[in-house]
């Protein structure tokens, strides 16, 4: 009888951020829906209220429903049969219940059966739903593909497919194949157009696919015969009723066994293209790749809530030397960072989203207008940010997920390695989220723009310009101390050269300096407005100096040639 | 094709978290420190109701409360799970009945609704524990009655097949329509609210309710009909004043007594196949379990 929505009042908060007014009017457009819907809002506070209360509902399902079923759905996981794929029980019992309750399709158009929701809340949603169950996560959250279809396919095919998204189709998108994971460039899969039959036709192997029998599939595959390299590339969409894609096998993992990752093989598969040709990797797996990412950064903060959650309720209850473990210094020192670090990633997580509901309404209506020169500036502006923090956020999220639940598992000790707690579950489930979507390495080689650019440096200003007081307005001293030893180090990086291999080397110290500077203003700035945040950002300022000076050192004393040695020591 | 199916509910305080100030120095239930909620096997019954109407084509599903105007709330939940309309009887001089006069009201306000071809109930409320508003309602409707019913097994436009739980197995009856049903804990949880339910119906509203809260409720329900809550009193269903509230209850509580349960003795069992045998015999002697 829980609610994870309701029992976490930072949820909350983040809904009612002041830029939700705007978002919601250029989602809703001004609210044009109100009188062809009975459950379209007619304005924001009625906007915002369906949200919350949409919400308690993705809590309350997740609490009774994917919560319970976690552990045997992480026991049973799914299976092959007739050369289907077969959820766990427990995973088929949590697609219904979500499904039953109209939670598929919440960001799509109300035409097409959506619930129209900004990114937002439905990236709460997802949060939530993460903290339920991880895995279960991928096959919810997959329905951003219904996104890419709308944002890019043809009105037949819009017609098609996107009105089943809502009555619960399932989704998978297929980019990886054996010789092409981290570099897409090289995807062989090959699509030919059948001019008797009308329609292309796809032939080769996918592999490591999440959710790899679903209904509706999206294929980045080779229709340009000769080329090699990624403007060779579309995208197609295909429909698993054709029957003509062959499960090979299902991969056994470490970690978020309910969501199955799959071997496939397409054998003459009919499919329609989506979108121009040679634009599916330059173009739309680019975009479906940020959303992806977004969805990574919401399956990193559900899981590092959940994990914090479960670490404090057994250093409460664990008694040794007379007293609950939580009142020792070593072990509420992690606690309290646990509960910092997802109050970081969690509030770069929404600032994240709101740029991209900005840029994605702004796109969306830019396809049925022409957009004024202030919004054509708005939209390029909104775009670049949310670009820039997409993968800061991937980074963060994904790899403090990991110490979360790494020191989750510590705080339980010795019974935190036996498979008798929640935890064990968590620290496998959370090894996927720095390396899927593209890995934390990637990550940095997308968000070293932002540093070079000074999007970030210009972004975190904005930040300090907001008026705090007191002790808060100390804590923005030092970070502002710590943006200029951050840019100081910037600067020297560049010396090595931005294109050089030396510089790489560093990159990834420079993104995370920047990390932690945009994630400890926000947080500074979130405390202003409520004091639930106060303690987390005193945290956080004071981890972020230290390791902002750690990386400073670094590079202050870097010399190229170490490059050498760690190539020659191998 | 269709069925007229009428759910009764009803608004208890959730006595399954009771903390200390549960009950009065008086010893009545302190209302105001137990949240409301829909009471469970109701939403047993709703969700059979709905389950129906998943079945069988053009089912209409309504909801009938008795209580104060804020059990618009439970007609509000109902609608957010899919149920077509509902209904609150609220009038002071209902304020009182027993389960009599409350079996009363209540058939009289299904029988305002017209040709109604099955009523489903939860089986008890969780406030009185009685399980007698059911079946009395099935007599003054003149309808035959099915209680503690756990599962439909067949339904079609004409009857109803239904497994029942009973103590010491299970049973399995047919009913021509109309009939009335009572539901128990062991029937399925009923569903979570709809999304698009929610967001559409979030603001019915019945007109005791509105004028609390100061709303212009005729402007609303002009421009949007469906989110009005039908609301009666006694002489809308046409009960007669000396059945209905106190002076249609002949149950009197006399003495209400607060029961503190304390340890007396305790046993030590011995953990062998023939000592647990005797205790578990011991216990259901003593009618502890079974």
């Amino acid at each position: 009888m829980g609610n994870f929505f309701t029992d976490n009042e930072r949820l909350k908060f983040h809904l009612h951020n002041d830029m939700m007014k705007e978002i919601i009017r250029l989602k809703e457009r001004d609210y044009a829906d109100k009188d062809k819907y009975d459950f379209a809002p007619e304005s924001y506070e009625d906007a915002i209220d369906s949200y919350e209360k949409v919400l308690e509902i993705v809590g309350e399902i997740t609490a009774d429903v994917l919560a319970e079923n976690a552990k045997d759905v992480d026991i049973e996981g799914p299976k092959i049969e007739d050369n289907a794929i077969v959820y766990a029980k427990g995973t088929q019992r949590n697609h219904e219940a979500l499904r039953d309750a109209g939670l598929y399709g919440m960001s799509l158009p109300r035409q097409y059966g959506g619930l129209n929701f900004s990114y937002v809340p439905y990236v709460m949603a997802a949060e939530i739903v993460s903290r339920g169950d991880c895995g279960f996560a991928n096959i919810w959250g997959l329905q951003d593909c219904a996104e890419t279809i709308y944002e890019f396919g043809s009105e037949e095919i819009k017609n098609e497919y996107l009105p089943r998204i809502n009555k619960g189709a399932t989704c998978s998108m297929d980019l990886t194949e054996p010789d092409a994971g981290s570099d897409l460039q090289a995807v062989r899969l090959k699509a030919t157009y059948d001019e008797q039959a009308g329609v292309w036709r796809l032939n080769g192997v996918k592999r490591f696919i999440t959710n790899g029998d679903a209904d509706i599939k999206l294929v980045l595959a080779r229709s340009e015969e000769g080329t090699t390299d990624g403007r060779g590339l579309s995208y197609f969409v295909y429909d698993r009723n054709n029957k003509a894609v062959t499960v090979r096998r299902i991969e056994n993992k470490l970690g978020i066994k309910g969501s199955p990752t799959a071997e496939l093989v397409f054998n003459n598969a009919p499919a329609q293209i989506v979108g121009d040709r040679k634009l599916g990797l330059i173009k739309y797996v680019m975009s479906l790749m940020n959303g992806a990412r977004l969805g990574v950064g919401a399956q990193s903060v559900g899981l590092a809530e959940a994990a914090y959650r479960e670490a404090v309720k057994y250093a409460n209850e664990r008694e040794q030397f007379g007293k609950p473990i939580a009142n020792f210094a070593q072990v509420y020192e992690m606690l309290g960072n646990m509960r910092a670090k997802t109050d970081a990633i969690r509030t770069l997580l929404y600032e994240t989203a709101r740029q991209v509901d900005m840029y994605k309404s702004l796109d969306a209506i830019s396809r049925e207008r022409k957009l004024s020169v202030e919004e054509k500036q708005l939209l390029k502006s909104y775009s670049r940010l949310a670009d820039a923090l997409t993968p800061m956020l991937k980074l963060f999220s994904s790899e403090y997920a990991n110490q979360i639940a790494y020191d989750c598992i510590q705080v339980h000790g010795g019974s935190g390695f036996m498979k008798d707690y929640a935890c064990e579950r968590m620290y496998r489930d959370a090894r996927i989220l720095t390396i899927y979507e593209g890995t934390s390495q990637l990550q940095v080689v997308a968000a070293i723009k932002g540093v070079t650019s000074g999007i970030y440096a210009a972004r975190i200003k904005e930040y300090e310009a907001v008026e705090v007081s007191g002790e808060l307005a100390s804590m923005r001293q030092e970070l502002i101390k710590m943006r200029e030893r951050y840019e100081a180090a910037v600067e020297k990086a560049k010396e090595l050269g931005t294109s050089s291999e030396a510089f790489d080397f560093v990159s990834r110290r420079l993104v995370e300096m920047a990390g932690y500077l945009v994630m400890t203003n926000l947080l500074v700035n979130d405390a202003a407005r409520n004091d639930i945040f106060t303690r987390s950002a005193r945290i956080m300022t004071k981890l972020s100096q230290s390791e902002i000076e750690k990386a400073a050192v670094y590079i202050d004393n870097f010399d190229a040639n170490i490059l050498e040695d760690y190539k020659s020591i191998l | 094709m269709s069925l007229k199916i009428v759910v009764l509910a009803k608004q208890v305080p959730d006595t399954r978290n009771v903390g200390k100030d549960a009950m009065t120095e008086e010893g009545t239930v302190n209302r105001a420190a137990l949240p409301a909620i829909f009471n469970p096997e109701d939403l047993n019954a709703l969700e059979m109701a709905l389950h129906i109407k998943d079945i069988v084509p053009q089912t209409e599903v309504y909801v009938l409360t008795m209580g104060p105007a804020r059990a618009g709330e439970i007609v509000r939940q109902s609608l957010y799970r899919g149920a077509d309309g509902g209904y609150v009887i609220s009038d002071r001089k209902v304020a009182g009945s027993d389960t009599l006069a409350t079996s009363y009201t209540i058939s009289q306000g299904v029988k305002k609704l017209g040709k109604v071809d099955l009523v489903l109930a939860g089986r008890q409320a969780i406030d009185g524990d009685t399980a007698q508003v059911g079946p009395q309602t099935a007599e003054k409707l003149n309808m035959p009655q099915i209680t503690y019913a756990e599962q439909v097994l067949f339904v079609d436009n004409e009857k109803i097949r239904i497994k029942r739980r009973l103590e010491r197995g299970v049973e399995e009856v047919e009913c021509q329509f109309p009939c009335m049903i009572t539901v128990g804990s062991s029937a399925p949880e009923c569903r979570f609210p709809i999304a698009k339910q929610v967001m559409k119906y979030k603001n019915a509203i019945n007109k005791a309710e509105a004028e609390e809260k100061g709303i212009d409720c005729e402007k609303l329900f002009a421009a949007k009909p469906y989110l009005e809550i039908g609301l009666w009193s006694a002489a809308d269903v046409e009960a007669e004043d000396n059945r209905i509230g106190l002076s249609g209850s002949p149950t009197k509580v006399k003495k209400i007594e607060n029961v503190v349960l304390t340890v007396k003795e305790s046993v030590n069992v011995e953990p062998t196949d023939e000592n647990l045998d005797a205790l578990v015999k011991d216990l259901i002697a003593s009618h502890i379990i079974g």
